[in-house]
């Protein structure tokens, strides 16, 4: 069976620092996460398969189709949206607002419909807003729908970028950590949320998170990365005893108390 | 409201009055101003508002105009920059990029009326010109188109281009137009050089109005219809998507928004608007030289921007009132005050203005307030007179099928 997503032999240098090297990943269906320390390489892995970053080596296919120097407007026209790490709302419109400019890559409209206020026109715009308004509501913002993105609460602001993604109609969704700095019940609120996506929408989500209590509950299969390499992948409780991977924790002096009891 | 109403209508009844009993004074015509201001801006039912404003901007200004005919020539001057600062605001208010070259796309559209429209061709094509008065209707479509052309021209190579970089290549883009015009004489005279192209042909005023009226009610005609144009490209996923631009370039894009093509129609539709004035202003001249295309309008322009409220449509067209009326009305008759003070030899605590060194001429501290109100703008108001509002929208109730079980409230 064809995979949905698939890298193969991904490489991404930065003069002489190896972000990324050789990683392969593939997924179908269902929820994805990819772990590691920080600095692992695991944005930037990221920034390659939304077409941000252009890889030194390797492929990446998206519905059999290759990916590589297709721009980002392209890459989310054809079914994959990402959230970024340090949240990237448009901070001055309104949550609505945001949810709608992630509808763009699929409005058939060019200037002259806009101009003329044709009847084709405004009954897509209401459309549009129905269906922004739904999504919001998916995400719990209902209500938030007029307030200014940089006034509403982190975890709201991260919900909204959830929601902004999926305004795209994506296939693939990539989520950059989106628990952090959320409580433990937010996150486990967002984390059933992700489910009923994939349940209701039949998404396939890629994550990123620390949140190891998220990761192990939520993921079907965890890779693990570490200095830009694929040390460990599989289903989350074989995973999390990899000795590479408790290694690759462990090792750290600084913080291995806190990731031992995070991985527990 | 009762309250507003009636100020609004006896504001406007009184300053219109004492414009016809003091045509000179510069504060009855100040005084209409902000009655048309008040009026726009006073709590009273929609009907009424616009009822309001086009008795006034159609009716009574035309008046005033007969009465000083000085009034009428700064309404269309305001006009003017009004759809400058409007094309302006969707490139930098709307899709944040900051242009300081603005006024090439104004003397594209100046130029290329003023080179076919006047006997100036026949030195480039032979005989057969100026072209008929009446293809001036026409020419406003060609300003529109090569304005449009010109801004994407200058959109292509600057497209990798962010904030400071952006602006000091569009600072040079405008120079370069302007020196070309200065020096477009030779080896074809395209331009006529620094001497300028004269005499431009005007179309017939119809109806028997006067030039001045006609420039007046064809420069209102155009702004309306740039305000509209304005608006619904705002209100539209094109608007959005600027919006998105501005405010994160790459979230935008990630999001599928494709940047190339947004921000080229972004630079097209400001350019557009300027090459239609360009046209009218050429026309309603009937001489222009590169002097009127300095960097220094370009600022102009952008501060009324600025001043009035990045990306606020209200905004542009009162940041363009109020630069507009204060460069050609209140300082200039501020520094015509300051004059026959000095000529009449006023004594201000024991120093004698007549003895003011030249220096000091009054005329010179016109640019002075001019940027001492800017800062303190930027200061105390740096959001601008009229800010851009979000605009609120009723949400219909979703519809039953979208309704799902909402995210368990977060707050344990």
């Amino acid at each position: 069976m064809t995979s949905l997503f698939e890298a193969r032999g991904v490489t991404k240098r930065f003069g002489g620092l190896t972000a990324v090297h050789r990683v392969d990943f593939a997924l179908t269906s269902g929820i994805a996460s990819i772990i590691g320390p920080n600095g692992a390489g695991k944005t930037t892995l990221f920034n390659i398969f939304t077409g941000l970053y252009r890889p030194d080596e390797g492929m990446v296919t998206f519905q059999g189709r290759s990916l590589i120097g297709l721009r980002p407007d392209e890459i989310t026209a054809l079914g994959i949206c990402r959230t970024f790490q340090n949240i990237r709302l448009f901070r001055n419109m309104t949550a609505i607002e945001n949810v709608l400019v992630g509808m763009h890559a699929r409005i058939p409209l060019g200037l002259a419909p806009v101009l003329a206020r044709t009847a084709r026109f405004r009954r897509i715009e209401a459309g549009l807003w129905s269906e922004a308004a739904g999504l919001l509501d998916r995400v719990g913002l209902r209500r938030a729908a007029n307030e200014v993105a940089k006034n509403l609460p982190y975890g709201d602001q991260r919900r909204l970028e959830i929601a902004r993604a999926l305004a795209a109609r994506p296939t693939l969704l990539l989520l950059d950590e989106p628990t952090a700095g959320m409580t433990q019940s937010e996150a486990g609120a967002l984390m059933a949320l992700l489910r009923r996506l994939v349940a209701d929408l039949r998404l396939a989500i890629i994550l990123i998170e620390h949140n190891m209590r998220v990761v192990m509950e939520v993921s079907d299969r965890v890779t693990v990365l570490d200095h830009g390499e694929k040390i460990a992948e599989g289903p989350p409780e074989l995973v999390q005893s990899d000795p590479r991977v408790i290694e690759a924790y462990l090792g750290r002096a600084s913080w291995a108390g806190r990731r031992a009891r995070a991985l527990d | 409201m009762i309250l507003h109403g009636v100020a609004a209508v006896g504001l406007l009844a009184v300053s219109g009055f004492a414009v016809a009993t003091y045509p000179r004074s510069v504060l009855a015509f100040l005084l209409f101003q902000g009655a048309v201001l008040f009026a726009y801006l006073a709590r009273i039912p929609p009907w009424l508002k616009w009822s309001l404003l086009a008795v006034a901007l159609l009716g009574m200004m035309p008046i005033i105009g007969a009465y000083n005919g000085y009034y009428l020539e700064i309404a269309t001057q305001v006009g003017i920059f009004v759809a400058l600062a409007l094309g302006l605001n969707i490139v930098v208010g709307l899709a944040g990029l900051l242009d300081l070259g603005y006024v090439a796309f104004y003397a594209v559209g100046a130029y290329a009326w003023a080179i076919y429209g006047s006997p100036h061709a026949n030195l480039i094509f032979g005989g057969g010109f100026p072209l008929p008065a009446w293809t001036f209707y026409l020419f406003l479509v060609v300003g529109l188109a090569v304005g449009a052309v010109t801004g994407i021209l200058l959109g292509l190579p600057v497209l990798r281009l962010r904030g400071d970089y952006l602006a000091i290549v569009t600072l040079g883009f405008g120079e370069v137009i302007r020196v070309l015009a200065n020096n477009l004489d030779k080896p074809i005279n395209l331009t006529n050089g620094p001497k300028g192209i004269t005499p431009i042909s005007r179309p017939p005023a119809p109806f028997g109005i006067s030039y001045g009226e006609y420039f007046y009610f064809l420069v209102l005609l155009i702004v309306l219809v740039v305000i509209l144009v304005n608006r619904r490209l705002e209100d539209s996923h094109i608007g959005r998507a600027w919006e998105a631009i501005r405010e994160d370039e790459l979230a935008a894009q990630a999001m599928g928004v494709p940047l190339v093509r947004m921000k080229l129609l972004a630079f097209a539709c400001g350019a557009s608007f300027a090459g239609i004035m360009g046209v009218v202003f050429s026309a309603k001249q009937v001489f222009i030289n590169p002097e009127s295309f300095t960097f220094l309008e370009s600022i102009g322009v952008l501060a009324m921007v600025i001043l009035g409220g990045m990306g606020s449509i209200p905004g542009a067209v009162l940041g363009a009132t109020v630069v507009t009326v204060l460069n050609l009305q209140v300082l200039k008759g501020f520094s015509l005050w300051l004059n026959e003070l000095k000529s009449a030899g006023v004594t201000i605590l024991g120093f004698n203005l007549a003895d003011l060194p030249t220096q000091f001429e009054p005329a010179k501290y016109e640019r002075m307030i001019f940027g001492v109100i800017l800062i303190l703008m930027m200061i105390f108001r740096p959001q601008g007179i009229l800010p851009a509002r979000r605009r609120q929208r009723e949400l219909a109730e979703p519809a039953p099928a979208a309704v799902q079980p909402q995210v368990e409230p977060t707050i344990p």
